[in-house]
């Protein structure tokens, strides 16, 4: 338990220098987008509500119940933000050379 | 041998869910420049299907027609809200799709917590910290969806006493995680009360700390959200022991980080001034004084026309202002009309210019502005001597001199775009009402300034239309 939690703890830490080097590259021309897709990532948290929705409902009726609700607001998140980062990004264009 | 494939799949799905961090990391990657950034999007997006896969893959997962309800109605939501957005609403949606990444960690902490568990206070931190952050991102979220959406006033709502609110709320949230985490059963009797009562105390927090901050500074609180809805993802990864979890919602976490940063030098001001000060203390100083500055220089289209058509260099800097009035696509037919006519067409976009981050250049991408002529600030100032014409469309603050040259200004060290130094500059404004700040604007009485009083699309439209006959 506990080498398990120093391990995810160095987990972290490296993840937070590594997003703060990817995300200090991004251009502002593309903040909108990268937030919006950020945002999406964010919707990871899915992986732990689909465990809870799905442990059964006879034998744990509130964790089923409390899961599924999440399940619902982190699909609005990973499908919405996913659908409209394309959708924005669709629309930046370079000007085809004539 | 039952064990042995229990060991072997469980290393299975853990490489996948490394697979999936590192398509999020490439995808984040891809997102940095404009000709990667759509296939960036899809990776990102096979590394969350991947995730999602896999874990239904589980064995502990027993039942999948909660799963299926659950995932239906989402995508359904999701689905309609993503494609029919306007992308001048975009920054309410952002802020909306932030909420709801953190009620679901909110969520997926409580069940956990519910469960029923051996009590380990390294799991009861990690619950508490998910609850926490999920339910401030969550209350904080709506307000300021209501906020931009203009359900509610985007002034800045301040009232007698609120530090000490504040402090006794802190109070009361750092007592209830030690509730939580030691259960000494203080105040509560058992966990569904220590649950809600953390729950409560965080979505009033959340909204205790939204609701003092005005409507013009909402691109800070939906970056710094977007921030808060990775943490409280990270922090639900402890609780489950997750990496996968960990590593994205820390991504996401320090992604909002960088853009709260960078829209609070924007406006040259700190992260705490913008939380705590409410922007209406700076507005009722400023309004005060209106010294005359001398007389403002209108023109008309024909000679504004006249102007446009003689020069060799265009720069056009947009604003709100210019989305209001829905602009854009007028805006880029006269831009096309000078390129046709010999000059170079350059829009110079202020940080700020927007609603959130980058939101301007959206708007003008989706009016078909090619993206290689959107400029940042810094870019366009060493060289504006040599631009002939600047067309000032919908943007105040933003252009006003004073922040370089009136110490006693509010916005005194924002960084600006210098259109002053200009050989020309037009102003399209529908009046002489000061801006967002509500602050003064020289630029409108400098020599080289003509005003081109009106509606932003009509002017606009009108040079389009002198420009053909």
């Amino acid at each position: 338990m506990e080498t398990q939690l120093t391990l995810l703890f160095f987990v972290l830490v490296l993840s937070i220098f590594l997003g703060f080097e990817l995300i200090s590259k991004v251009p502002s021309t593309l903040h909108t987008p990268l937030m919006s897709g950020a945002n999406a990532i964010s919707g990871i948290t899915l992986v732990g509500a689909l465990l809870a929705s799905g442990s059964g409902f006879v034998s744990q009726p509130l964790t089923v119940l409390l899961g599924t609700a999440a399940v619902t607001f982190a699909t609005i998140n990973v499908v919405g933000g996913y659908l409209v980062t394309n959708r924005m990004l669709s629309m930046f264009k370079k000007k085809e050379a004539e | 041998m039952i064990l042995f494939e229990q060991f072997n799949s469980e290393i299975v799905v853990n490489l996948i869910y490394i697979l999936a961090a590192m398509l999020f990391i490439f995808g984040l990657k891809m997102l940095g420049s404009p000709e990667t950034a759509r296939r960036g999007n899809l990776v990102s997006a096979s590394g969350m299907f991947l995730a999602v896969v896999v874990t239904l893959l589980d064995q502990s997962i027993i039942d999948f027609s909660f799963i299926l309800i659950g995932v239906c109605i989402g995508s359904l939501i999701g689905f309609f809200a993503a494609t029919r957005v306007k992308m001048t609403a975009m920054p309410e949606m952002v802020a909306l799709f932030n909420g709801f990444g953190g009620i679901a960690s909110l969520l997926v902490g409580s069940s956990e917590y519910l469960v029923g568990f051996d009590p380990n206070s390294a799991l009861l931190i990690a619950i508490y910290l998910t609850v926490l952050i999920g339910g401030v991102t969550f209350s904080g979220s709506l307000i300021a969806w209501a906020k931009l959406s203009e359900a509610i006033s985007g002034k800045p709502f301040l009232y007698k006493g609120q530090q000490i609110v504040n402090a006794l709320l802190l109070g009361f949230i750092l007592l209830s995680g030690l509730e939580m985490i030691f259960f000494q059963g203080l105040f509560t009797e058992n966990q569904f009360q220590i649950l809600g009562l953390i729950c409560l105390l965080a979505f009033t927090l959340g909204i205790l700390f939204v609701i003092p901050i005005g409507g013009a500074d909402m691109p800070v609180v939906i970056a710094l959200l977007n921030s808060f809805s990775g943490l409280a993802a990270c922090a639900a990864g402890f609780v489950i022991l997750n990496n996968v979890l960990i590593v994205s919602g820390a991504l996401v976490g320090a992604s909002g980080l960088i853009l709260t940063n960078i829209m609070c030098k924007a406006m040259n001001r700190s992260l705490a001034n913008v939380l705590f000060s409410g922007f209406g203390a700076v507005k009722d100083t400023a309004t005060g004084e209106t010294a005359d500055q001398g007389e403002v220089r209108p023109v008309n289209t024909a000679d504004a026309y006249l102007i446009l058509e003689a020069a060799s260099s265009v720069l056009i800097v947009p604003g709100y202002g210019m989305a209001v009035a829905q602009a854009q696509h007028s805006v880029r037919e006269l831009g096309e009309l000078l390129e046709a006519n010999g000059a170079e067409v350059k829009y110079a976009i202020h940080p700020v210019a927007g609603r959130m981050p980058g939101h301007m250049n959206v708007l003008l991408a989706e009016a078909n502005v090619s993206y290689d002529v959107l400029v940042e600030p810094g870019d366009v100032n060493p060289i504006m001597e040599t631009v002939d014409v600047c067309m000032v469309i919908g943007a105040n603050d933003v252009v006003n001199p004073d922040a370089k040259e009136n110490e006693d200004s509010p916005i005194y060290g924002m960084p600006i775009i210098e259109t002053d130094r200009a050989k020309t500059v037009f102003v399209l404004k529908r009046s002489m009402a000061s801006g967002f700040a509500g602050i003064q604007n020289p630029l409108f009485f400098k020599s080289n300034t003509r005003m081109l009083f009106g509606d932003a699309k009509e002017s606009v439209s009108n040079l389009v239309a002198e420009f053909k006959g």
